[in-house]
């Protein structure tokens, strides 16, 4: 049976190793799509609606296509459809530069019969609303319902009960690198596209079907991306436009979107909205629970959320549906559902403890099945000073308070089939390592490296890794569901663990032993039996003359496991006179199974930290019922973290056995419970809506007063 | 943005004749450009010619004597946070110029761009939005999201003025020298910005062919205590929800005088005559500096969006005078 091996016998694996590509990345020397230029480049850009609902009457791109500079101009909508939300696509231009582009985009005439929107979830579900689907009856889809146990007779056990609406707004993905690719036909039946993707395959495939090519004619290139999250899976109408402007124009096309366009049309996660009614005995059991949700993922639906979370209700009854808005579609985003649902989950369990008189993390150990996370209960409020919580919320002295909260989350990340990879081993030495994923920023190109590394005795330096390209055909999943590294790692050592065995059988005749005697030591080959007998690294692979050694791997199920618990402590100090949360610490325990690096593991606990307090704190598309428009559709005003926001947050790497998970979502889940459920131990009121904003907090505390 | 063409200033004289040449919008002027090319980019601003008043020889000096200080127009917004003897004699300036966006903005920059600064309101910065502002009919905050809108003295603009540096000197009581084509004029900075009721399109009397050429401190007298504080709800890059500039003169825990200045909640810097009469003469205490920050706020009459505006501009005028105390 494969495996990783133990902890003690890992040179590499499990310990904490730079990025391969941090370098390049922080010079600025990295290429991401954003930075590739070709000769004879072309700039394109998309006029897209500003308004939010309207007929299209009219479209006229010649005023466009005269203006000198323009090679190309297409329309993106035709007359007579309709326009749903800002942003949508209307027309394209490829240009010399990309001012002309611009300009040219202002020359494109349309004539748009404007028709009443809603952009709220409030407005779209009010009586006499205009209806937005043609599909659906009103602007709610049909609800989803779920039902176990007893419910009347769960609420008729219960001791206390609490009912409360919680309430999260829709969050952009705020890639840094905005979506876009770069296209170039190199003749009629070959398209390479650069692109800033999370699936380099998925991409492929996709304009392969649009332009009607065998998938191995169309080449995607993913060096380097700049964020994912979920909303980069395929090339997109840019992605099309790219290409079509290319092939119109027999030129390379850049197209990137704008920062605004990145926030109304690339994606969002929805809102969630949840009325919820939940019981428990007195004892603390959670026994019913009720709940009616809803949320927007735009004009499309899939606006869905965890409810219940974590915590077992034996008598549960919920019902959900999605709401339409003219607003731009929902996308997959980190851990989607997640996040939302375990802010309401985890505010419900606190004011339930409250309720019955009982410390919320004892409240959670009695209603929490998981093993893992019953011992990260213990390791994180031990590293946060639980006992220091205040034990009558609001209690602190002064005008500054400050509070604790916890908060749990869960995730699969298992991986799956579907990647194939190639080690290369040459003469010279150097090996390679080529497969068809792409790195999202997770580190992947560095842990592969290490995997290899490993199993050769090398060092990750040592390593070619050749990753985000579907040139070379070995195809890989998208970077999604956490599934990278579980699905990827079991085939490179695989792959690296068959070169190996190839090489053992050249380097068997001059250490006159067995193939199965050899092993790899650091940077040499060795007899097992005889340690006196070893030969060099550099040697040994002289001995394959003209030949290289190429092996392929292949998925092995022992090498991966899925299913992850994660809990984190949140300390906040809130200032009751300017209602500004301030996240003093963050403990985040993350199960993770075998972490290939450690570096890059707390890495991504970091960052999902970091997401998931933007989440809490800060972020919110902001959607205007009067003009139908997002107003923040900029980095002004839909405020992500900085610098100033980011607090010490201690990254607990929880490596509960020694089989590769994957966790790039799930520790962006358990952050906004825990900083809501510190922000009401620090000043005794409950925020209920995210972003927990200094309005909200000045608001809240006030009507305490009142 | 719109072509324009591009003419390096080779004097003060050159640039207002340039600039008397139209009316507003024709012809701009560019020192740092931070606020202005995001009006380009944005179609908000559509000038046919730009002046880079950057290639203007000496004005970008700061010189600080025993009487005051002279700020030239072109000093950067770092070069003010940054001066030794600002930082200790006119501290709330050096504070007020230190909160301003991020390094790299603080570096390009300047204090007339940081005084003739546009408003940041969402419905203003959208092109498609034609507001009162613009010319158009209505506010659009009045009836829509009001939540970074102005609580005292909107009517009928409800924009909030942006420069954390204008609160700062109306409370040092400086003066600025405008310059325009028939010579040099010097007013308070405080009756530099003016209220929409006077003119909805502009937040200050600077006519289209007229450029800021100098700002001038008194020394504040050797027992004053001045402070900043800004109030965001992002560390950096933020506008102020709403900001005070405070400086009083102490003897003691006795205030002598006292100058409050809110920004962030009017469409332009607000001087609370209201908070500084609670302050003056009185014994700086916690009861003191709430009567004053009540007073700051008494006649505030916040939007749908912005009641937690009122609360807080009263809890920070409180915090400031406390600050004088401890």
């Amino acid at each position: 049976m494969a495996s990783w091996g133990e902890a003690s016998q890992s040179r590499l694996i499990g310990k904490r190793i730079t990025r391969l590509s941090g370098k390049e990345k922080v010079t600025g020397k990295a290429k991401y799509t954003f930075d590739i230029n070709r000769p004879g480049m072309l700039y394109g850009r998309i006029l897209r609606s500003e308004v939010a609902h309207a007929n299209v009457t009219d479209l006229d791109l010649t005023r466009a296509e005269e203006l000198p500079g323009v090679k190309a101009v297409i329309p993106l909508i035709e007359v007579g459809r309709k326009i749903r939300y800002q942003g949508q696509e209307m027309a394209a231009v490829a240009a010399e530069t990309d001012d002309i582009a611009k300009d040219a985009l202002r020359l494109i005439y349309v004539e748009l019969e404007e028709l009443p929107f809603v952009v709220t979830e409030a407005d779209a579900m009010a009586e006499g609303a205009p209806q937005i689907r043609d599909d659906w009856k009103g602007n709610q889809s049909n609800p989803g319902t779920n039902k176990n146990g007893d419910v009347e007779a769960g609420f008729a056990e219960s001791a206390v009960t609490v009912e409360a609406t919680y309430h999260t707004p829709v969050q952009t993905h705020v890639c840094l690198e905005t979506h876009g690719h770069v296209a170039e036909w190199t003749d009629e039946q070959n398209l390479t596209v650069w692109a800033s993707t999370q699936a380099v395959f998925g991409v492929r495939n996709d304009l392969a079907r649009r332009f009607e090519l065998p998938a191995n004619q169309v080449r995607v290139i993913t060096e380097h991306m700049g964020g994912g999250f979920g909303s980069k899976f395929g090339p997109g109408v840019e992605g099309h436009t790219a290409a079509q402007l290319s092939r119109m124009t027999g030129r390379p096309v850049k197209l990137m979107l704008t920062r605004k366009a990145e926030h109304l049309v690339a994606g969002n996660r929805p809102s969630m909205t949840q009325h919820v009614k939940a019981g428990a005995t007195r004892d603390g059991r959670l026994i019913a629970y009720d709940m009616r949700g809803y949320g927007t993922g735009g004009i499309s639906s899939g606006a869905g959320f965890q409810a219940p979370y974590v915590y077992h209700v034996p008598n549960r009854r919920t019902e959900r549906f999605n709401v339409a808005v003219n607003a731009g579609n929902q996308r997959a985003m980190r851990a989607p559902g997640h996040p939302q649902g375990a802010f309401a989950m985890d505010s419900l369990m606190d004011e339930l403890a409250e309720k019955l008189g009982m410390n919320p993390l004892e409240f959670r150990r009695i209603n929490d099945s998981n093993e893992v996370r019953q011992a990260q209960y213990t390791l994180g409020a031990q590293e946060i000073g639980w006992h220091r919580r205040n034990s009558v919320p609001g209690s602190g002295t002064g005008v500054k308070k400050r509070g604790m909260g916890v908060g749990s989350g869960l995730w699969g990340g298992g991986g799956g089939r579907g990647t194939q990879a190639r080690v290369t081993i040459n003469a010279d030495g150097t090996v390679e390592a080529v497969t068809g994923t792409q790195d999202i920023g997770t580190g992947i190109r560095t842990a592969i490296a290490i995997i290899v590394a490993e199993e050769l005795g090398l060092s990750p330096t040592d390593i070619s890794v050749k990753i985000g390209d579907s040139g070379p055909g070995l195809p890989s999943g998208g970077s999604g569901g956490s599934q990278t590294t579980a699905s990827v790692a079991p085939v490179i050592k695989t792959a690296a663990a068959a070169a190996k065995q190839k090489l053992f059988e050249h380097v068997a005749p001059l250490l006159q032993a067995p193939v199965d005697d050899l092993r790899v030591g650091t940077g040499t080959i060795y007899v097992a039996s005889d340690r006196t007998k070893t030969v060099a690294w550099r040697q040994a692979t002289g001995l394959l003359g003209q030949e290289s050694i190429s092996e392929g791997g292949n998925w092995d199920q022992e090498l991966r496991q899925g299913g992850v618990a994660g809990t984190q402590f949140a300390e906040v100090e809130v200032d009751t006179q300017t209602g500004h949360v301030k996240v003093l610490k963050i403990v985040a325990v993350q199960d993770c199974g075998l972490a290939i690096n450690r570096l890059t593991t707390e890495s991504q606990i970091n960052g999902g930290v970091i997401m998931g307090l933007g989440q809490a704190l800060l972020e919110e598309r902001i959607m205007d019922p009067q003009t139908g428009r997002m107003l923040n559709a900029n980095l002004e005003d839909y405020k992500v973290p900085g610098t100033f926001e980011i607090p010490e947050i201690k990254s607990i790497v929880f490596d509960t056995h020694r089989k590769v998970t994957g966790v790039g979502e799930p520790p962006c889940i358990p952050t906004l419970g825990a900083i809501a459920n510190a922000v009401y131990n620090a000043i005794g009121v409950r925020i209920r809506e995210l972003p927990i904003t200094p309005d909200k907090v000045l608001t809240a505390l006030a009507e305490k007063k009142a | 943005m719109d072509k324009f063409s591009y003419v390096n200033a080779t004097s003060l004289k050159q640039v207002t004749s340039l600039l008397s040449d139209s009316g507003w919008g024709e012809v701009m002027m560019i020192a740092g450009g931070t606020d202005l090319l995001s009006e380009l980019k944005e179609y908000i601003e559509t000038p046919k010619t730009l002046v880079n008043l950057k290639t203007l020889p000496g004005m970008d000096s700061i010189s600080a004597n025993a009487s005051g200080l002279k700020i030239g127009a072109l000093a950067t917004v770092a070069d003010i946070a940054m001066h030794p003897t600002i930082q200790q004699y006119y501290t709330v300036l050096a504070q007020a110029a230190a909160s301003v966006a991020t390094p790299q903005i603080r570096n390009v920059g300047t204090l007339g761009g940081n005084l003739c600064q546009r408003p940041r309101c969402w419905y203003y910065r959208d092109e498609t939005v034609n507001c009162l502002k613009k010319g158009g009919d209505i506010c659009y905050a009045v009836n829509g999201l009001s939540k970074y809108h102005a609580i005292l003295g909107g009517d009928p603009v409800y924009i909030v003025h942006p420069s954390d540096i204008a609160p700062a000197l109306i409370a040092l009581n400086a003066s600025l020298k405008i310059a325009g084509p028939e010579g040099e004029k010097t007013l308070k900075v405080e009756e530099f910005f003016t209220l929409p009721a006077a003119n909805p399109f502009r937040e200050n009397v600077l006519e289209p062919n007229e450029i800021v050429v100098e700002v001038q401190v008194p020394q504040p007298k050797p027992n004053t205590k001045s402070f900043y504080l800004k109030a965001r709800e992002k560390g950096a890059p933020d506008f102020a929800l709403a900001s005070v500039a405070g400086v009083f003169e102490m003897m003691g825990k006795t205030c002598q005088t006292a100058s409050v200045v809110l920004g962030g909640v009017a469409p332009a810097p607000w001087r609370s005559a209201e908070a500084e009469t609670a302050l003056t003469g009185k014994m700086i205490n916690e009861s003191v500096s709430m009567k004053a920050g009540a007073e700051a706020v008494k006649d505030a009459q916040p939007m749908n969006d912005n009641v937690y505006k009122v609360t807080l501009t009263q809890n920070l005028v409180s915090r400031t005078a406390m600050m004088a105390v401890s």
